[in-house]
């Protein structure tokens, strides 16, 4: 299957051609917002870290804003610094240089909010310009990094939409494309059936490790994620064990063998399908995955979630009935049929298929068409200082 | 008045499908595998939308399967039609 994308100078294809506007830390998101209000084409990626954390989560953020510059939707950068964060303006500079001829940076405590602004409008204008010479051509679906996510889950995101995306997961994968899951969580009671199916034992342990230092973490605050798992209200809507509603989560990374596990914001190092240790939550798991080079998620939702991205498209999967009718303005591709009239899972997952080739050829996403798409952040694990 | 319920079969290994409708005692259930195949099951208790239905008899001890994967095992005998919840059926961990 092919698409038509834009050919960057790392050799990656974008499935949109954005200039991204990056505050190094929240202190600078004011100018890069205004910056990006004022020119077309241009999309911000407002959040709140840094500065003030520790080692190891100074590191994860500087790896999510070199993501976020290098990931092939982007075609140029404008850096907007503070000037005094922690995190090395210079060296996420240097990093993302290295993948894109276009980035640029303002420093705030050098110029003050409105001289950043006008200089920033300057250039970003000169950068979407630029931008308009990338032309779409045609590529191979093997070019594509696709997420895989659940949110606003109810009981038909195990019987249809989760399954559904799985099946056309199995199909990306065996075409050579690359699909990243995630969410450790969710995976809490079904670790042992992931861990089967690693390509490696290192890689099986792996699956293992993430697992249990998360479910360790946690419990050192107290709560016991698999004691009180089925909840109540899982078990009223028909989910007996742990196995079986971790298993209704991640039926949706389908039944391939898993390369690796990634590091939060880290990009798979070849084809095939990868396991990202991330947190549940959507503004925080979906930058890890585009940070990590993904042109696109496939996100799944039973009651409806809304949510978009900046600078990728989030192609929403429902098989609630009520849902898709309620919320049509939200939900690109109705697997509700699975339900009302019994369609094959297989027939469900090509009408996900057709979507991806379209979407990624430049059709916009229901969350594109309304905007809903301007909330992220950047996942840290310990804690601000 | 007796009614058809539908249920799903998620992968060739289960023995489990799960209810796209709710059904009464009596009632019959129309279950859809994914490779064409169709079998009609009798209820044997009231099943709700979403819950679990035995396709075959299960023993004690046996394992049941979803999404093709083990999700416990029954901790009694379930008939064919019966409703596999907490009741019969438990964790592996």
């Amino acid at each position: 299957m092919e698409f038509l994308g834009f050919e960057r100078e790392d050799g990656e294809v974008g499935v949109r051609n954005y200039i991204a506007v990056i505050p190094t830390v929240g202190c600078a998101n004011e100018v890069a917002e205004e910056i990006t209000q004022r020119v077309s084409g241009c999309k911000a990626l407002l959040h709140h870290q840094g500065c003030c954390h520790i080692p190891s989560d100074l590191e994860t953020v500087e790896r999510v804003l070199i993501g976020w510059g290098r990931n092939p939707n982007v075609s140029a950068v404008l850096l907007i610094s503070l000037g005094c964060e922690n995190v090395s303006v210079d060296r996420i500079y240097k990093e993302i240089s290295k993948f894109r001829r276009h980035v640029e940076k303002i420093v705030i405590q050098e110029n003050g909010y409105r001289k950043s602004v006008d200089n920033g409008v300057k250039i970003a204008r000169k950068l979407v310009e630029s931008a308009k010479e990338s032309k779409r051509e045609s590529f191979d679906l093997s070019k594509l990094i696709i997420g895989v996510k659940c949110g606003a889950s109810d009981t038909t995101s195990g019987i249809a939409s989760n399954p559904a995306v799985g099946k056309a997961v199995d199909k990306i994968i065996d075409m050579g494309g690359t699909v990243v899951f995630g969410e450790i969580t969710e995976v809490i009671g079904a670790e042992h059936i992931l861990a089967k199916r690693a390509v490696s034992k290192e890689v099986s342990e792996k699956i293992l490790d993430v697992v249990q230092e998360l479910e360790m973490k946690v419990k050192s605050l107290g709560i016991d994620l698999r004691g009180c798992n089925p909840t109540l209200g899982n078990i009223k809507g028909g989910l007996s064990t742990i196995e079986e509603k971790s298993l209704g989560a991640i039926v949706k990374s389908g039944s391939s063998k898993i390369k690796d596990v990634l590091k939060y914001g880290e990009k798979p190092a070849g084809n095939g399908l990868y396991m990202m240790t991330s947190p549940g939550r959507e503004i925080e798991f979906l930058t890890g995955l585009i940070a990590g080079g993904a042109q696109m998620i496939l996100f799944s939702t039973g009651i409806g979630a809304p949510q978009g991205y900046p600078i990728a498209p989030v192609i929403k999967i429902c098989g609630n009935p009520k849902t898709c009718s309620t919320l049509y303005e939200h939900i690109d591709v109705d697997v509700s049929e699975i339900i009302t009239k019994g369609i094959s899972l297989d027939e469900a997952s090509e009408r996900i298929l057709e979507k991806i080739i379209r979407v990624a050829s430049g059709e916009k996403t229901k969350a594109e068409l309304i905007g809903y798409d301007r909330t992220v952040d950047i996942y840290i694990r310990g804690m601000v200082l | 008045m007796r009614k058809t319920g539908k249920a799903i079969v998620l992968h060739e290994k289960d023995n489990v499908a799960t209810m796209l409708s709710d059904v009464n005692i009596g009632d019959e259930i129309k279950v859809v595998f994914q490779k064409k195949k169709k079998l009609i099951i009798k209820a044997l208790n009231n099943i709700p939308f979403g819950h679990k239905v035995a396709l075959k008899d299960i023993c004690e001890g046996e394992q049941i399967f979803k999404y093709g994967e083990i999700i416990g095992v029954a901790i009694k005998k379930i008939h064919k039609g019966e409703h596999v919840h907490i009741q019969n059926l438990k964790s592996t961990f």
